[in-house]
């Protein structure tokens, strides 16, 4: 493990969404500089970690810890300003803004604006794409070049911890595999990277460590060549299609 | 064979018997239906006594007669098929327009026989002889029959007619008639501004005394109007306003100067060469400018749909009536709404504090409901305001359905400006609505309005980037009950003494339909649509420019809404983002056929 202290932690959280537990005793460790992916299938409560990471979901007990604070009954916007962004499932880009627009929205949270323009150039480094649409309308774009604004926008946020939900969803297997490097790139330059998949095969080849979510509760957990090995969860993830 | 001889573009149009005769019979059943609503609805026997063309042509008649042009027209197009030329025109086109006339003529005198022979009007109260008197023209009612049929025959021709010309006589011949009609429905406006030049004599000549042109200056007209229509490049405004953008962006932020400069000259000097009757239709476009704008804030830019607005305007006028009124138990003598006077923007300013905690207090309980039922309870919300107005509870303060009357008028100095000068009035709010239109151009370029805009689109989203949409919310409903409570408080000051029912739930609709009808967004937009729709139709109850509809007012904003929803969702004058959004496939396509993938760069709101 790369540093002693976690970046961004689950302690024992519960959720309970009415009477439906939700979340039960949830520990997640994430440690910077790390990827760390989050698998789990339908219903597992994927999404409610990520809501609850960025406050959106308050536990009914337990603790998120980010940065050595406990951020738990937090605002969300309090929660970005501690630099922890999300790329959301299916991209959801502000359609009917341009692509500049929604990279500015990213930034909306940002005290030192006159870093934007760098970040930007930084930005349209990464995905040159980016840069010659920028005044189209988000919604006109492709979906390859939809996730590359929605993670532009993410980063926008200078983020220490990007959280990535389900980046495969929706999108063509070769827009998979390009969509995975990004993250790849994303974590090589220091960002703690935390994605929710149900691709787990994807997922674990670029992570280094996972969890296993079923339905409300971690199962498993380990670096992801001993996932990958684990015979358990080749049958439930990566082995029957008709599991996941 | 023989076809090789005959030339191509003949081979292509279809010979006349190659009518689509189910496509007549839709149409010609629709026209018919059309006319059938139009004269049931009773606004042949309203509108006959309107002269357009004194003294052969009423308006009466022309709600009925564009009808069988119109769909003669429309049964005479044919869609091109996809990727496929457009289908020639030729005779069978002319056929198709005229069978489509005349069905609907031959359904039409099937009621004009019909209300002739039974007095049906125990269940359509609008069908009365008087009306068969109209539509007979004091004839038999087989030769009135027989005129109805040919006549809209003639009528389809035409509009099949009009398919099959070139475009530019096309346009020659729409712009005539148009031009003409529309000189003709202006007449008010027209010889009362000409009495303001001091050129009577030119309205004079215009206009027959008992009202229309004369045939004469008609028949000028349309030479003039069909000549101008010949010679216009045919390009519609919207092109236009496309091109404009392609210019380099301080051409183009000159223009916009230029414009709002003439506007605002405009705006100085035209009230002053017009009389009290104009005036006092700009006082109440002013008044619905004002009010829009602060709706278009809440809706236009942050997307929430509130159905209550009239409660701020509401607010403002109750807290100016309460605090200026001499009849309100908490008159205070120095109170009055003079704006050179400190204890003036003491009622400025409270009427400002109370519709912002208006806005707070319908915000609050409402800022965690989404879409419909946003809407829903907004509506709610409207009411109850009015009801609390209403109320035996609060009638000591407000006086209940008895109002607050004696409401002092608002006061530069020295110079009162009393409710009757609607010029003074109108200036007034022209000075409001100024600030409010700054506002809301500020407001829609800073990091606030990006934020409304993305709250508009995804409100979860929105929130995950870290936008506190609670806090925006409210800050949009704020922002929009202060430009409502302005809005009352000039009302108030206006008319004196106000009621309850002045606040009825038909005011939201009104200011929510001049927003959609504008263009939602567009501040531009919100002024065209007050202009149109109060302006021209009228407001909720103040008359408009054409009078004559008054009764029909609200079908017509029905049916505007309807053609606007269906043809035109972006408005009459939209943001140009906004006209992109709805039509963004198709641009999307011309730019990738272009190879520009920039060529809607420019963002500028003209």
């Amino acid at each position: 493990m790369p540093d002693p202290s976690p970046i961004l932690e689950f302690r024992s959280v519960n959720i309970h969404y009415g009477p439906v537990h939700v979340l039960k005793d949830v520990d997640i460790e994430i440690f910077p500089g790390e990827m760390v992916c989050l698998l789990g299938g339908n219903a597992s409560g994927k999404t409610t970690t990520l809501k609850t990471i960025l406050g959106m979901v308050e536990p009914s007990s337990g603790d998120v810890v980010i940065d050595g604070t406990v951020m738990t009954g937090s605002t969300t916007a309090e929660i970005v300003s501690m630099g922890v962004t999300m790329v959301p499932e299916n991209r959801r880009l502000f359609k009917r803004m341009t692509v500049y627009e929604n990279l500015e929205i990213g930034a909306y949270l940002r005290q030192d604006r006159e870093n934007l323009e760098a970040d930007l150039e930084s930005i349209y480094e990464m995905f040159p794409r980016v840069k010659e649409r920028l005044s189209q309308k988000a919604g006109t774009l492709s979906g390859g070049e939809q996730q590359m604004v929605a993670v532009g926008r993410a980063l926008m946020a200078k983020p220490k911890v990007l959280l990535m939900d389900e980046p495969s969803m929706g999108l063509a297997p070769v827009l998979v595999q390009q969509n995975f490097d990004i993250i790849k790139q994303i974590n090589d330059v220091g960002v703690t990277v935390f994605v929710v998949e149900q691709n787990a095969n994807m997922a674990l080849s670029i992570a280094d460590r996972g969890y296993v979510l079923q339905t409300g509760r971690i199962v498993l957990e380990g670096t992801a060549e001993a996932l990958l090995a684990n015979e358990d969860l080749r049958k439930a993830y990566l082995g029957d299609a008709d599991s996941a | 064979m023989a076809e090789s001889i005959v030339p191509e573009s003949i081979q292509k149009s279809r010979p006349a018997s190659d009518v689509d005769w189910s496509r007549v019979a839709r149409q010609g059943a629709l026209g018919g239906l059309t006319m059938v609503f139009i004269a049931a609805a009773g606004m042949v026997t309203v509108l006959d006594k309107r002269m357009i063309v004194d003294p052969w042509l009423s308006l009466g008649l022309i709600i009925l007669l564009w009808v069988p042009v119109f769909f003669g027209f429309m049964a005479a197009r044919e869609p091109t098929p996809d990727g496929g030329e457009a289908p020639v025109k030729g005779e069978r086109d002319l056929l198709a327009g005229m069978v489509t006339g005349a069905l609907a003529g031959l359904y039409f005198s099937f009621l004009i026989v019909l209300i002739d022979r039974f007095d049906i009007s125990d269940w359509l109260s609008n069908l009365l002889p008087k009306l068969v008197d109209i539509l007979t023209f004091g004839r038999g009612i087989g030769t009135a029959a027989a005129i109805w049929i040919i006549g809209s025959a003639l009528l389809g021709l035409i509009g099949g007619a009009l398919q099959v010309v070139s475009p530019r006589v096309r346009r020659m011949v729409t712009w005539a008639v148009v031009g003409t009609i529309v000189v003709a429905m202006l007449e008010l406006i027209v010889t009362n501004l000409f009495q303001g030049l001091h050129i009577e004599w030119v309205a004079d000549l215009l206009y027959a005394p008992r009202g229309g042109l004369t045939t004469q200056a008609a028949f000028v007209l349309a030479v003039v109007f069909g000549i101008s229509g010949f010679r216009s490049s045919g390009k519609s405004l919207d092109q236009r306003r496309q091109e404009r953008m392609a210019l380099p962006k301080e051409v183009l932020a000159r223009r916009n100067l230029i414009a709002w400069i003439v506007t605002v000259i405009a705006v100085i000097f035209v009230p002053m060469f017009v009389g009290g009757l104009t005036n006092e239709l700009l006082a109440n476009v002013g008044l619905f400018v004002l009010m829009g704008l602060g709706l278009n804030i809440v809706v236009g830019y942050a997307g929430l749909l509130d159905l209550g607005y009239v409660a701020f305007f509401a607010v403002g006028a109750y807290t100016t009536a309460v605090l200026t009124s001499t009849e309100s138990p908490y008159w205070m003598p120095e109170l009055t709404l003079n704006f050179l006077r400190p204890e003036g923007w003491i009622v400025v300013g409270a009427v400002i504090l109370v519709g912002s905690i208006a806005g707070i207090l319908v915000g609050t309980p409402v800022i965690r409901l989404r879409g419909d039922y946003l809407a829903i309870v907004t509506l709610g919300f409207g009411e109850i305001v009015r009801i609390l107005f209403l109320s035996d509870w609060l009638s000591p303060y407000f006086g209940g359905a008895q109002g607050i009357t004696n409401i002092p008028s608002a006061e530069i100095g020295p110079v009162v400006i009393p409710g009757t000068n609607s010029q003074a009035i109108f200036y007034l709010l022209a000075v409001f609505s100024g600030i409010a239109i700054y506002v809301s151009w500020r407001l829609q370029h800073s990091r606030l309005g990006r934020a409304w805009s993305a709250l508009r689109e995804d409100e979860d989203v929105a929130e995950a980037m870290g936008i506190n949409t609670t806090a925006i919310k409210l800050t949009a409903f704020v922002t929009g009950a202060i430009f409502a409570s302005l809005a009352g408080m000039i009302f108030a000051a206006k008319v004196g003494a106000i009621f309850p029912i002045s606040f009825r739930l038909l005011i939201s609709i009104v200011i929510l339909v001049v927003v959609i009808v504008g263009g939602m967004g567009s501040i531009t937009g919100v002024i065209v649509g007050a202009v149109v729709l109060i302006g021209v139709l009228g407001g909720p109850t103040q008359p408009g420019l054409l009078q004559e509809f008054g009764q029909f007012k609200l079908l017509i904003y029905g049916a505007l809404l309807v053609v606007m929803m269906l043809k035109r969702p972006e408005g009459l004058w939209p943001s140009l983002r906004r006209q992109r959004e709805l039509h963004h496939d198709e641009l999307r396509q011309d730019a990738w056929l272009t190879g520009d993938p920039g060529q809607d760069t420019a963002e500028v709101d003209a």
